[in-house]
């Protein structure tokens, strides 16, 4: 059976499409201001690598602050499934042995107890500050005018812990602006400032308990940096982190999508 | 080819006085309060504890400097030297950084002190609306600190938040307030707490049609009724008077006012010198007490 998730998220719109519980296509899309259109190009941009046919999908399942205009996008997906639901599953689907769960969007971060059947029994959310999610590194690259993908390896390469007072995005804009002045080097810099975004999330987790093993999902999963910083402040050995991590939602309503 | 040169839309006025019906000659005690904030810096210059001079400017990137620099401003259009000065006392949370200050107090203590001067007596509680923080203090009769509330964590409500929206929308800072009555009808506020998320928010709603000074009324309701939940914590008791920067955007203020439901104190001072005069009347009434004591 090929099943579909749809991730229609405040950045990005991710797509996956499954058969028989197997990956076999993925896109993603930037969501813009036009949901639909995202949505619905996103959509056929994964059927085609999947080699599927839409009318091939039998059951379609959407998840993202944008999960009702997947609906009127596509008026035969299910109806939406929690980001906390899509997560969990999310979670086990990759790695069935995951106990505890986090996902770092652009816009929201969340983090989910999850037990041996991938369901969430317990689960924290930041969704109101830019600070405990991809927007604050988004902004700090800019302040230091650096690429976004960069940011990590950078942040690698410092040597030195140099700490952050600013929590807002935007105050922390003015520190950076500063430290750079002071001639505090990029390197040093990023790491602080992956450190002072990990150190939020981390405490998000705490909130619901550190179990093993732990799953991050999210974009920001692809950044060395925030990854590193996370492992050592939840003293942790290992994160596991599926690839191309973004996708994780999508992946774990096209679960959904099969199980009904 | 000439590249043009970006609008600074984020700019508000810098501003130096002096006092035209005070001779700083004939005044027995001379005092300093300078105010050095994260976005903004002020130097007052009082003579016998009437206002002789002042200068308000942008702190910029190097804070130990800042201090001098205002200072330097206040003092530009005066006859005075520096040397002339008795006492000076540094606040503002760069206050540290106020290398030629005698000593420090805390910014909360003189604004309220300052909040007294500026608007009178009467005044119980100050809200004070700066570059970088929110604070709501309450005093008593003398302007001594009976209860505080702050918030420095978050952009949302603070100057910076209102800077940084003004340039998203290209409409200068001076002008937000203004511009965000010229609307047909009075929009809900936008629904992000979120200075980041609200500028999202922001193009979207232009995207769907909405005008610039109706996205400003948005934002700037949104940021009243941050103002007003952090007030709401400590109660507001009249005289309620508004210090910092934010004081002189009515499209937040304006709106804040029905929340409380106290209108607020007048004066036509500077409220962003608010925490400046409190510190040089702070170092005055020290020089009276002969406890002005230089330990350089």
């Amino acid at each position: 059976m090929i099943t579909a998730g749809i991730d229609c998220g405040a950045e990005n719109t991710k797509t996956v499409i499954m058969k028989d519980g197997k990956i076999i296509g993925k896109a993603k899309v930037l969501t813009g201001f036009d949901q639909n259109k995202a949505i619905l190009e996103c959509y056929e941009r994964a059927c085609e690598k999947a080699g599927a046919a839409a009318d091939q999908v039998k059951s379609l399942c959407a998840t993202g602050s944008g999960k009702d205009a997947v609906r009127k996008a596509i008026p035969r997906a299910k109806e939406g499934v929690s980001e906390i639901k899509a997560m969990a599953k999310a979670a086990h689907y990759f790695f069935p042995n995951a106990r505890t769960v986090v996902d770092v969007g652009a816009e929201e971060g969340r983090a989910a107890k999850v037990d041996e059947r991938g369901n969430a029994l317990d689960f924290a959310l930041n969704e109101k500050c830019a600070a405990g999610a991809g927007a604050f590194i988004e902004a700090m690259s800019r302040a230091l005018e650096t690429d976004l993908t960069e940011m990590g390896p950078m942040a690698l390469r410092s040597e030195r812990e140099i700490p952050m007072n600013a929590q807002c995005a935007i105050f922390a804009e003015s520190e950076v602006v500063g430290l750079i002045h002071a001639n505090t080097s990029k390197e040093d810099i990023s790491k602080a400032i992956h450190d002072a975004m990990a150190n939020r999330i981390v405490s998000m987790i705490r909130r619901i308990g550190v179990n093993e093993d732990v799953v991050m999902i999210g974009g920001v999963g692809r950044n060395c940096g925030f990854v590193s910083a996370v492992k050592k402040q939840l003293g942790v050995e290992k994160l596991l982190i599926p690839e191309e991590p973004e996708y994780g939602a999508a992946a774990g309503a096209a679960v959904v999508a099969g199980e009904t | 080819m000439a590249e043009e040169k970006k609008q600074e839309f984020w700019r508000w006025t810098e501003s130096n006085w002096v006092n035209p019906d005070v001779n700083w000659k004939t005044a027995t005690f001379i005092t300093v309060g300078v105010d050095v904030g994260s976005v903004s810096s002020q130097a007052v210059i009082m003579a016998d504890g009437e206002i002789y001079a002042y200068g308000n400017m942008r702190t910029g990137s190097d804070s130990p400097k800042s201090a001098g620099s205002a200072l330097k401003f206040a003092l530009e259009r005066t006859d005075m030297g520096e040397d002339r000065i008795d006492y000076c006392i540094g606040t503002g949370y760069g206050r540290v950084n106020v290398p030629f200050a005698n000593r420090s107090i805390t910014e909360i203590a003189c604004h309220a002190r300052g909040a007294h001067f500026i608007y009178g007596p009467q005044v119980r509680t100050v809200l004070d609306v700066g570059g970088q923080d929110i604070k709501a203090v309450q005093c008593d009769d003398k302007g001594r600190v009976t209860n505080f509330l702050m918030n420095d964590k978050c952009a949302a409500g603070t100057g910076r938040g209102m800077e940084v929206f003004a340039d998203l929308l290209g409409v200068p800072v001076t002008e937000v307030g203004e511009r965000s009555f010229q609307v047909e009808k009075e929009p809900e506020s936008v629904s992000s707490m979120c200075v980041v998320y609200a500028k999202s928010e922001a193009t979207g709603l232009l995207r769907k049609g909405w005008s610039t000074n109706e996205v400003l009324a948005a934002y700037c309701r949104a940021m009243a009724e941050r103002i007003y939940s952090l007030l709401e914590r400590i109660g507001v008791a009249p005289t309620f008077a508004v210090t910092g920067g934010m004081a002189k955007n009515k499209g937040v203020i304006n709106r804040l006012i029905p929340m409380i439901g106290l209108e607020p104190a007048r004066t036509t001072w500077d409220t962003q010198i608010a925490g400046a005069v409190g510190a040089a009347l702070f170092a005055h009434a020290l020089c009276l007490k002969g406890k002005a004591k230089k330990s350089k």
